[in-house]
C-alpha cells in the first residue's frame, strides 16, 4: 500500500452516507432564489383563474349573474356549478369518502366557499371580474358551535345527504352527523372505571388551526386538445394520488394525465387533498384550450383550504391510588366543517387517533369519535403529524398531567411508573396497535438529568411561595411531554387511499461511470429528500451521495408512490430506497464475482466495493462494477444496473421522545416567556443528524405557534376572525424560543435501515409540552385544565378566573 | 389580494402634488411608503383611482433643527428616524417608538407623514406626537396651516386633512433637558400593532414628578392624551398607590375594540399596565 491509498475512514467519509451531517443539496438553489415553484411556471397564452367566494357562512344562493363580469376587459369566462354540471363535476369526492361542492350548488356552507371561477388573461382582470359577479344570497341560520351540531333543532347543513342514514363510515345519527367510530373494549373499560381508586374526567379541546405553508396551494392546468392530454403542475404532496383522482373523476385515461409537483414551499398536510381550484383550473383549460393558473392568496389559504385539528376530547383516566393507570376512556367530538375532507387513509375516519393510549401500559381502553358538520371550512388534515396523532398525544399528555395533579404526584414520576417497559416490545396496545420498539425510561431519565428536573421543581416551589407572599407577579411552569408517534402509513393490511395500498417506491439507475439517478414516489416539500435519499443509497452501495441524483414529483418518471405526509417518507419510501439499492448490490456482487473469478459467496462487502474474503487486495469497487455492468456481465445476465422496489411495510414505526418546556408567565399581562425548551427525539437510525435537527426546530416552532396562539377562530355568524398573518399567529425569529435538541437511538426492528421518521414528532410532542407548561404554572392556584391556545389575553383571563386580581 | 385599477402620478414639486390632488378630487390619494395604503388597496377596502406618489418631492424629506424645535419632513422614513443623531439626541422617545414599529422592511418604506396622516388608531406615532406637543404643517390649494397633533384626529381614519391637502412636515419641540421618557407597547409579535401602548414624557424635581404627559395608542378610535392620569402623578414620587390611581384614570378614558388581540376588558387592563410601566421607566430615566 502506498501513501496515496485512502484509509477506510477516508473512503467512508467520501461517501457522505448515513449518519453524516451532509449539507442540503437543494439549498444551493433555494438560497439563491433559483427554486422552481408552481408560480414560476409560465406558459405561452396562460390564463388566470380566481374565485368569487361567499361572504356568508350559510346561505341559499338565489342567483349568480355574470353579465357585468364578462364585460370586464380580459375576462373570458365565468364558471359556476351549472357549467360544471355539464361535465358532471359540480361535486367531487373527498379522500374521506364524502362529497364536496366544487362550486356552490344551490347553497353555501362556509364563509369564503368557492361560488364562481372567473377566468381572465391576467390576475388583475380576474380580480376585477370577481368584483362584478353579482350573487344573490338568502342567509340561513349558522351552526358554529360543534356542541350544538346534534341538537334536534340544529339547522340542516347538508341537504344533499337528506335521508341518508349511512355514510362512508357507517350509520349517521343526525342530519349533521358524519360518522361514529369506536375502538376498544367498552365493558372491560367500564369495569376498570368502576373499580378505580381514582379517576379524572376533563373535556380537552384541541382548537382549529391551519398548516399555513408559506407557499399557498396552487396549480397550472394545461389541456392539449389534439393529444387529449392534461398536464398539471401543482403543489402536491402526493402527485400520483392526484393523477389517479383526476383520472377517476375527469374520466381522462390515466396515461394521458401528467402531474408534476415542482419545488414545494412547505406542505404540512395542507397539500395532500384535492381542492376546487384544481378542478376549476382543469375544466377552464379544457373549455378555453389554454393553460390556466390558479394561485391562492393567504386569506384564501387560511379560510378555505384544509384546516387541522378541531377535536374536542372528553378524557377519562382510571388509576390506582399508587398511580398505576387501569383504564382510558375518550369521547371525541370531531368538527369537520361543511364537508368531511380529512386526508386520512380511507378506512380511518379519525386517523390513528387510537394511538391515544400513548406511551403508557393501559390494560384497557375505549374510544368513540363522533364526526359532525358545521358551517366552517372543510378539512381535518394532519398538520405536520401522522393522522390525528397530535390530537391523541395532546389528549393523553394533558390527561396524565391532570391525573398526576389529582394524585398529588410529580407528572414525570407518574409517567415513569406507567411507561411500557423495554421488554414489553413489540407491545400490543389496548386499542389495537403493535408498537415496534422503544425504551421510554432511558429517554425520560436522560431528559430529566439534562435539564436538572429536580432543581427546576425546587425553583418552582420557591417561586410559588414568593408569589403567594406577593413578592412576584410571575408564575413558573414545567411542561413535561412524553409522546409516542405512529408513522409510516402504511401496511396494505390496514392502509389504503381510495383503494390504493399505501406502499412506496424507488427506482435506481446506475450509469456506466458510476453515477446514478434514483426516482422516488415520495415528494419533498422542504424535508431535504434530495440530500438524505442519496445518503441511504451511498451507504448501501458505496457510491458517494454527490454522485446520486434524486428526482421526485413527476408522475411520468417517478414510480407510483403515495407521497409525503404522516412522516411516511423515511419509513416507507426510505425502505424502498434501501431495498432497491440492495437489489443493485446483489447484481453488482454477481458481476464482481465474475470479474474477480471467484464465487459470489467468496466476496464480502467493504465500504465502497467487494473484496475477496482472505485476499484483501483483490477488490472491485462499485464504480468499476457500474462500468462492467455495461460491457462484461456474466454470460446469461442482462446488461445494465437498475432496480425498482415497491415497499409494503410490515408495520408502522413508533418514534418517541421526551420534551420539557420551562416557562414563566406574568399574570398581570398574560405575557409568557419560554425560558428553556429541551427536546429529546428517538427516531431510530439517524440518516442525517443536521436535517433531523432542522426538522425538530421547524416542528417545535409550529408547536409553539399552535399552543400559544395560532388558531382559526370563527365568530357567532361564522366569520373567520383570524384570516391573515396579522391575527393568525405565525411566529418570527424574535418570538421563537431557543431549542435544545438531544436524542437516543432505538432502531425499528422491521425497517431495512432501522429508521422511524422524525419530521412530525416535534409538532406532536411539542404542543403538549407548551400547554402542560402553562397548565402546570397555573395549577397551584387551583386550576386543572385551561384550554389552548394560550395567548396573552387568555393567560390573563385564566389568572383572573383563578382570583389573582381579587 | 389584488388592487383595483388605478393610475399613478409622480409629481416632483409640492405645488404639482397639491394641484393633482385638488383637481383629481376624492378619487385621488397621496402615496407615501404604501405600507398602510397598499394593503388596504389589495383587500379593496380602499379603491383610489389615482395615486399621487410623494417620493419625487425632495422638499418633503429630511430632519432639521429649527431653534428649539425639530422639523421632520413627511417623507422621512422610520428608518431615517432611527439613523438620525438629531433624533437620538433631542427626541430619544421617537427613536424608541420607531424601533417598535413593525420590522426593518416596513421601517425602510413607511414614513412618519404616512403614519400620522393615516388616522389608523393602531399607528404608534400619533399618540406620541400628541404627547410631545407636535404640530403638523398642512399644505393645500388654500395655502399652508399648522395644526396641533392633538386637534388632528377625529375618528378612525378621519382626520382634519382637507381635500387636496398634504401633510408636509411635523414640528416637535425638543424635549426638556433631563426629561424622562418611555414608550411601552404590548404586542403579540413582531409586525403586530399594539394591543395597548402608552407614551410618557416627564420631568422630575426633587424626587417628585414636575411635568408629565401621557399618550395612549390603540385604546380608542383616536389616539388619546390621558390628562387626568398625568395630573394625578404630578407632585408625587410615583408610589404604588399613585400609579394605581393613574392607571385607573387612564383606563377610564379607554374604549378599545374587542379583537383577536383580546377582549376590550383585557386591552384596557393592559393599557393601564402600560401606563404604569411607562411612568416608572420614564421616572428612572429622568435626571
Ligand atoms: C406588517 C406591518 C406592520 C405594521 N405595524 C405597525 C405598527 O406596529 N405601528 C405603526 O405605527 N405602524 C405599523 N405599520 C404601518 C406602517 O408604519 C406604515 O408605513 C404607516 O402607517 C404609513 O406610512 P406609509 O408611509 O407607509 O403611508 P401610506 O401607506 O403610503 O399612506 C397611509 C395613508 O396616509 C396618506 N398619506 C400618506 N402620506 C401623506 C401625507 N404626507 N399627507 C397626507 N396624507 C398622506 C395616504 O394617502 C394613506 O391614506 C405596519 C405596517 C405593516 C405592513
Amino acid at each position: 500500500m502506498n501513501d496515496m491509498t485512502p484509509t477506510r475512514e477516508q473512503r467512508e467519509a467520501k461517501l457522505e452516507g448515513m449518519g453524516c451531517k451532509r449539507k442540503r443539496v437543494e439549498d444551493i438553489r433555494f438560497t439563491q432564489g433559483k427554486g422552481n415553484y408552481v408560480d414560476d411556471v409560465k406558459l405561452p397564452g396562460m390564463l388566470h383563474g380566481d374565485f368569487v367566494r361567499s361572504p356568508h357562512a350559510h346561505a341559499r344562493v338565489k342567483s349568480i349573474n355574470s353579465e357585468e363580469a364578462l364585460k370586464v376587459p380580459g375576462v373570458l369566462a365565468v364558471i359556476t356549478a351549472e357549467t360544471l354540471k355539464t361535465v358532471n363535476l359540480a361535486w367531487m369526492p373527498t379522500l374521506a369518502g364524502d362529497v364536496q361542492m366544487v362550486l356552490a350548488d344551490g347553497k353555501v356552507l362556509f364563509q369564503n366557499q368557492e361560488v364562481a371561477f372567473v377566468v381572465a388573461t391576467d390576475r388583475y382582470a380576474a380580480d376585477d371580474g370577481i368584483n362584478k359577479v353579482v350573487v344573490e344570497y338568502e342567509a340561513l341560520p349558522v351552526l358554529v358551535d360543534p356542541f350544538k351540531a346534534m341538537d334536534a333543532d340544529a339547522p340542516v347543513l347538508r341537504e344533499d345527504l337528506a335521508g341518508k342514514t349511512t355514510g362512508a363510515h357507517g350509520p349517521r345519527k343526525h342530519h349533521n352527523h358524519v360518522f361514529e367510530w369506536t375502538v376498544g373494549d367498552k365493558d372491560l373499560t367500564d369495569a376498570a372505571f368502576k373499580k378505580a381508586d381514582v379517576t379524572i374526567k376533563e373535556m380537552i379541546s384541541y382548537h382549529r388551526t391551519h398548516p399555513s405553508p408559506l407557499e399557498t396551494c396552487q396549480c397550472v392546468c394545461s389541456f392539449d386538445k389534439i393529444k387529449g392530454e392534461l398536464t398539471i403542475w401543482g403543489t402536491f404532496q402526493a402527485p400520483h394520488v392526484i393523477r389517479t383522482v383526476v383520472a377517476l373523476i375527469a374520466k381522462i385515461p390515466e396515461h394521458k394525465i401528467h402531474v408534476i409537483a415542482p419545488d414545494i414551499g412547505g406542505g404540512f398536510g395542507n397539500k395532500v387533498g384535492a381542492y376546487p381550484g384544481y378542478i376549476c383550473a382543469a375544466v377552464a383549460s379544457i373549455v378555453t384550450g389554454k393553460p390556466v393558473k390558479w394561485v391562492e392568496d393567504r386569506i384564501e389559504n387560511l379560510t378555505a383550504t384544509s384546516f387541522a385539528r378541531d377535536y374536542h376530547m372528553t378524557t377519562e383516566i382510571a388509576a390506582t391510588k399508587e398511580g398505576k393507570v387501569t383504564g382510558l376512556r375518550v369521547h371525541v367530538l370531531a368538527d369537520h366543517g361543511a364537508f368531511d375532507a380529512c386526508a386520512d387513509p380511507s378506512k380511518w375516519p379519525a386517523g390513528f387517533f387510537n394511538i391515544v393510549t400513548g406511551s403508557y401500559d393501559f390494560p384497557t381502553a375505549h374510544l368513540a369519535v363522533d364526526g359532525i358538520y358545521t358551517n366552517k371550512a372543510p378539512g381535518g388534515v394532519a398538520y405536520r403529524c401522522s393522522f390525528r396523532v397530535t390530537e391523541a398525544a395532546y389528549c393523553i399528555e394533558r390527561g396524565m398531567d391532570i391525573l398526576a395533579q389529582k394524585l398529588g404526584m410529580d407528572p414525570a414520576e407518574l409517567r415513569l411508573k406507567n411507561f411500557i417497559k423495554p421488554e414489553q416490545f413489540p407491545y400490543h396496545s389496548a386499542l389495537g396497535w403493535e408498537y415496534d420498539s422503544g425504551d421510554y425510561h432511558t429517554a425520560m431519565r436522560k431528559m430529566m438529568e439534562s435539564v436538572d428536573y429536580a432543581g427546576l421543581r425546587k425553583e418552582q416551589a420557591e417561586k410559588r411561595a414568593a408569589f403567594k407572599r406577593g413578592e412576584t407577579r410571575e408564575i413558573m411552569g414545567l411542561g413535561v411531554s412524553f409522546f409516542t408517534e405512529i408513522v409510516g402509513a402504511g401496511p396494505s393490511k390496514n392502509c389504503d387511499i381510495l383503494g390504493i395500498a399505501m406502499f412506496d417506491s424507488c427506482e435506481i439507475r446506475m450509469h456506466p461511470t458510476g453515477a446514478g439517478i434514483a426516482r422516488v414516489g415520495s415528494k419533498s416539500q422542504g424535508q431535504g429528500h434530495e440530500t438524505t435519499w442519496a445518503q441511504i443509497i451511498a451507504t448501501e452501495i458505496g457510491i458517494p451521495s454527490d454522485d446520486i441524483m434524486i428526482e421526485e414529483g413527476n408522475t411520468d418518471t417517478a414510480p407510483y408512490g403515495l407521497g409525503t405526509y404522516g412522516s411516511r417518507s423515511t419509513p416507507v419510501a426510505g425502505a424502498a430506497i434501501a431495498m432497491a439499492a440492495r437489489k443493485i448490490k446483489a447484481k453488482a456482487q454477481m458481476i464482481a464475482a465474475y470479474k474477480l473469478e471467484v464465487h459470489e459467496g467468496d466476496l464480502e462487502w467493504d465500504i465502497d466495493g467487494f473484496r475477496v474474503k482472505g485476499l484483501p487486495e483483490k477488490t472491485m469497487s462499485m464504480k468499476d462494477i457500474c462500468w462492467a455492468a455495461y460491457n462484461s456481465v456474466p454470460p446469461g445476465m442482462e446488461p445494465g444496473l437498475e432496480a425498482v422496489s415497491y415497499y409494503d411495510p410490515p408495520n408502522m414505526t413508533y418514534p418517541f421522545g421526551a420534551y420539557i418546556c420551562v416557562m414563566n408567565i406574568d399574570v398581570d399581562t398574560g405575557v409568557y416567556k419560554v425560558r428553556r425548551f429541551y427536546a429529546l427525539d428517538d427516531c431510530g437510525t439517524r440518516i442525517n443528524p443536521m436535517i433531523i435537527e432542522g426538522q425538530v426546530h421547524g416542528g417545535l416552532t409550529e408547536a409553539f405557534a399552535i399552543a400559544m396562539g395560532q388558531e382559526i377562530r370563527y365568530d357567532d355568524e361564522g366569520n373567520v376572525v383570524t384570516g391573515s398573518f396579522m391575527d393568525f399567529f405565525m411566529p418570527t425569529a424574535v418570538e421563537t424560543p431557543h431549542w435544545e435538541t438531544d436524542f437516543t437511538v432505538t432502531p425499528s426492528p422491521h425497517h431495512p435501515i432501522g429508521a422511524k421518521g422524525v419530521g412530525e414528532s416535534p409538532n406532536v410532542g411539542g404542543v403538549p409540552a407548551f400547554s402542560n407548561a402553562v397548565n402546570d404554572a397555573f395549577s397551584f392556584l387551583g386550576s386543572t385544565h385551561i384550554q389552548m391556545p394560550h395567548d396573552y389575553w387568555r393567560n390573563w383571563k385564566a389568572a383572573k378566573n383563578l382570583g389573582v386580581f381579587a | 389580494m389584488i388592487p383595483g385599477p388605478f393610475s399613478y402620478h409622480r409629481p416632483v414639486t409640492l405645488a404639482d402634488a397639491v394641484k393633482l390632488l385638488s383637481t383629481l378630487g376624492d378619487d385621488a390619494r397621496p402615496l407615501a411608503g404604501g405600507h398602510s395604503l397598499v394593503p388596504m388597496m389589495k383587500l379593496r377596502l380602499a379603491t383610489p383611482e389615482h395615486l399621487v406618489d410623494l417620493h419625487g418631492i425632495d422638499a418633503l424629506k429630511g430632519i432639521r433643527r429649527d431653534g428649539t424645535r425639530i422639523v421632520i419632513g413627511a417623507m422621512t422614513t422610520q428608518h431615517d428616524l432611527l439613523a438620525s443623531d438629531e433624533i437620538a439626541r433631542s427626541l430619544p422617545i421617537l427613536h424608541e417608538t420607531a424601533l417598535l414599529i413593525a420590522d426593518p422592511q416596513v421601517r425602510y418604506r413607511g414614513t412618519i407623514g404616512g403614519n400620522v396622516a393615516n388616522g389608523d388608531p393602531g399607528n404608534d406615532m400619533p399618540a406620541l406626537m400628541m404627547t410631545l406637543g407636535a404640530s403638523y404643517r398642512l399644505e393645500g390649494p388654500g395655502g399652508a396651516r399648522d395644526l396641533p397633533a392633538s386637534d388632528f384626529y377625529q375618528g378612525a381614519y378621519f382626520t382634519a386633512l382637507e381635500p387636496g391637502e398634504i401633510l408636509t412636515s411635523i414640528s416637535v419641540p425638543a424635549a426638556a433637558a433631563g426629561h424622562g421618557y418611555a414608550y411601552e407597547k404590548l404586542k403579540r409579535k413582531i409586525g403586530d400593532y399594539a394591543t395597548a401602548a402608552a407614551a410618557v414624557v416627564l420631568t422630575m424635581a426633587g424626587g417628585k414628578v414636575a411635568t408629565c404627559t401621557i399618550g395612549l395608542t390603540n385604546l380608542n378610535e383616536t389616539p388619546l392624551l390621558a390628562t387626568d392620569a398625568a395630573k394625578i402623578v404630578i407632585g408625587t414620587s410615583l408610589d404604588e398607590a399613585t400609579l394605581k390611581k393613574a392607571a385607573a384614570a387612564a383606563e377610564a378614558i379607554m374604549s378599545p375594540a374587542s379583537d383577536a388581540r383580546g377582549p376590550a376588558e383585557y386591552r384596557k387592563h393592559v393599557g393601564g399596565i402600560m401606563v404604569t410601566r411607562a411612568l416608572t421607566r420614564a421616572a428612572a430615566r429622568a435626571s
